[in-house]
């Protein structure tokens, strides 16, 4: 079982290159461990610029879950230097809506 | 006790503070359970839920959440801000959490399963921060905008739904109303203890709202659409109050401010609390009739109400003036408060939900309704007779006396009344022109009191500067004789009268010296009849003297011729 950190206040961006994931889950679930792993994987795989993950337990912290307009679980936030901030739910194992959420794909 | 029991198996409510609805709904929405309001758009759906939660802290003392779909929290105070509810302070007082949910289906990627365990925690979050016994949700359905995976949605709702349960706040979620169904996602399948639909609806070009109680388990309710209404107040609902007619009777009366008019009725008055409908054709003095009853009402200190339909309050007063009824000085003491509106200002239960509340502000014993025939212009009769059985019932329960008076057309018959409702009236006065000799003359009677032995007279109606005056009309046979032809017929008649008079007084003398000449006579009888006695007198005693002289004249003749 793959454990994970969480976080419970989100930096300032500062991420002056590379990505910021932010993911958003609730407790150390089987469903929240697997999509740590799926984003990992995807990661690791198709991401080319330096990245950073940061896990954030709505169950401990949730006037973030206010502050971002979270609603479903888990929600993955992109945040990049050059764009918008992305917004995917679900448990990232669609790897190829995984990759158009994150513009890898045309 | 079987009672007591039954009251601990009760469902236990939650009032709403809603005036009229905790009526409806017997005491209230079901306590602990959500409660589903639908309606289309712009019905009112937010401010019922909004009201809701601000009535339920300032009336019950239950702080609340609001979760809002739609609206962000800064428009939520400003459009709460126009009902009176001062969000702002409440929520610094941590007695109101909002929390703003917004979900844009078009900048999320869904890539997977995933759940909606963030707004669990959002509404518990909000819930925990002020305590919260009540919940709103408006409008929940946004979910499924926001969210292409129906199945999970549902399943979500279904989950929140029983989580809301197992929290024991009483929530009100509401729901847009769909195309023949109550709600268009079918959210009724998930919450079924309550559900309330309001509608907006426009005929002949008025607005009116209602509202109806479409289910409660486990509760009696009333199941008609009930009218309803916004206003600076919030929201109102309508419920014919007692459908079983139980208000309170009184034996005490109030005077009609005309005395004579007392004395046709039982010496004292109209019933207190009794509804008074005064109809008559244009011109009969209907207004003037109600004029009097509010002066004599403000005169005695009674708080008076008068809705005018048909002038404005300055006009009122000044043609009451003529008829020496000063209803200014009542309106300057505070005593005495004019409405005026065109009834076609707004719909029917408007003006109904107006006069609720003047009256609960204001609390007049006497209320003037001129005309309540102008409202056919907003509805039709059988609406306006809903709504005046609404308002007769009302106006009963709280003891306020009112006059209605009722414009009768000319061609119809007198003793139907405009708007069919005088079956609802305890008191019918009925005025009416009568012409003849050139002339129009106005006549008053009663038609009908409830529980009194009132006269069957008619009574001439004249409109004075020293104000309103009854006087007898001159039944002759086969007619009715008013105005002039009555001074007529009574300058006749006196003339009559004193030729009679004058008649048996010139008898009078005649016998009376008739009489006084035979005392004459006889007078002049008795002193002859003295003089007769007298002489009679003197003629026996020559007589006696003369006999007597004889028999000397004898004696001495014998002692002359001495004979023995």
């Amino acid at each position: 079982m793959v454990q994970f950190k969480t976080t419970g206040s989100t930096r300032p961006r500062s991420q002056k290159k590379g990505w910021l994931f932010r993911l958003y889950v609730a407790g150390q679930t089987a469903r929240s461990i697997g999509t740590f792993r799926n984003l990992k994987r995807i990661c690791e795989e198709y991401v080319s610029v330096p990245f950073k993950i940061e896990v954030i337990d709505v169950f401990k912290s949730p006037q973030l879950a206010v502050l971002n307009q979270i609603v479903a679980l888990p929600t993955l936030i992109r945040e990049a230097p050059d764009g918008p901030p992305l917004r995917l739910i679900g448990d990232l194992s669609d790897t190829e809506k995984v990759l158009t959420g994150l513009g890898l794909r045309p | 006790m079987p009672t007591k029991s039954t009251n601990n198996h009760k469902l236990p409510k939650c009032q709403t503070g809603i005036r009229g609805l905790d009526e409806i709904t017997a005491g209230g929405l079901p306590r602990g359970r959500p409660t589903l309001v639908c309606g289309g758009p712009g019905c009112g759906k937010t401010l019922m839920a909004m009201e809701f939660l601000v009535r339920g802290y300032r009336d019950f003392g239950e702080p609340g959440a609001f979760m809002a779909f739609e609206e962000r929290e800064e428009e939520l105070i400003q459009n709460s801000a126009s009902l009176g509810f001062d969000l702002p302070r409440l929520i610094r007082e941590k007695k109101l959490a909002i929390d703003h949910v917004h979900i844009e289906r078009s900048e999320i990627e869904e890539t997977g399963e995933y759940d909606l365990d963030a707004l669990f925690v959002r509404l518990e979050s909000i819930i925990d921060q002020v305590g919260a016994k009540r919940v709103a949700l408006d409008t929940v359905e946004a979910l499924f905008a926001g969210l292409a995976n129906e199945a999970i949605v549902r399943a979500e709702l279904r989950r929140l739904f029983r989580w809301l349960k197992a929290k024991d706040v009483t929530t009100v979620i509401t729901a847009e109303q769909g195309k023949g169904t109550l709600t268009r996602h079918g959210l009724e399948e998930y919450v079924s203890d309550c559900v309330i639909l309001l509608d907006h609806r426009v005929t002949n070009q008025i607005a009116t709202r209602r509202l109806r109680v479409v289910k409660y388990r486990g509760s009696t309710h009333g199941a008609n659409e009930y009218p309803t209404m916004i206003d600076e107040d919030g929201l109102s609902v309508l419920p014919i109050s007692s459908l079983n007619l139980k208000y309170p009777v009184s034996r005490d009366f109030i005077s009609t401010g005309v005395d004579r008019l007392d004395t046709m009725l039982n010496g004292k008055g109209y019933y207190k609390g009794s509804s008074i409908l005064v109809s008559g054709t244009a011109g009969t003095g209907k207004t003037s009739l109600a004029a009097a009853f509010v002066d004599r009402a403000c005169r005695d200190g009674r708080k008076s109400l008068y809705y005018s339909f048909e002038e404005s309050p300055e006009q009122v007063i000044r043609n009451m003036g003529s008829i020496a009824f000063d209803l200014g000085q009542w309106v300057r003491s505070g005593l005495l408060r004019f409405e005026a509106a065109r009834p076609t200002l707004h719909g029917l239960e408007n003006h109904l939900v107006n006069l609720h509340k003047l009256a609960e502000q204001f609390k007049p014993e006497a209320i003037v309704i001129d005309p309540v025939t102008n409202l056919t212009a907003v509805g039709d009769f059988r609406e306006i007779r809903a709504m005046l059985t609404r308002l007769i019932d009302f106006l009963k329960n709280r003891q306020i006396t009112a006059v209605f008076t009722s414009l009768s057309e000319g061609g119809s018959a007198m003793e139907q009344s405009e708007v069919g409702i005088s079956s609802l009236m305890d008191t019918w006065l009925l005025l009416r022109m009568v012409e003849s000799a050139n002339e129009r003359n106005r006549i008053i009677y009663v038609l009908k009191s409830r529980g009194m032995a009132h006269s069957n007279q008619m009574r001439e109606f004249l409109l004075t500067d020293q104000g309103i005056r009854l006087s007898d009309v001159y039944v002759g046979p086969g007619t009715v004789l008013t105005g002039s032809a009555r001074l007529a017929q009574e300058a006749k008649d006196r003339q009559a009268e004193l030729e009679k008079t004058q008649a048996s007084a010139l008898r009078h003398r005649e016998l009376q010296q008739e009489r006084e000449q035979l005392q004459a006579q006889f007078c002049a009888i008795q002193e002859r009849l003295r003089g007769l006695s007298e002489e009679l007198s003197v003629v026996a005693g020559q007589e006696t003297e003369r006999l007597s002289a004889a028999k000397e004249e004898r004696r001495q003749m014998v002692t002359a011729r001495r004979a023995d």
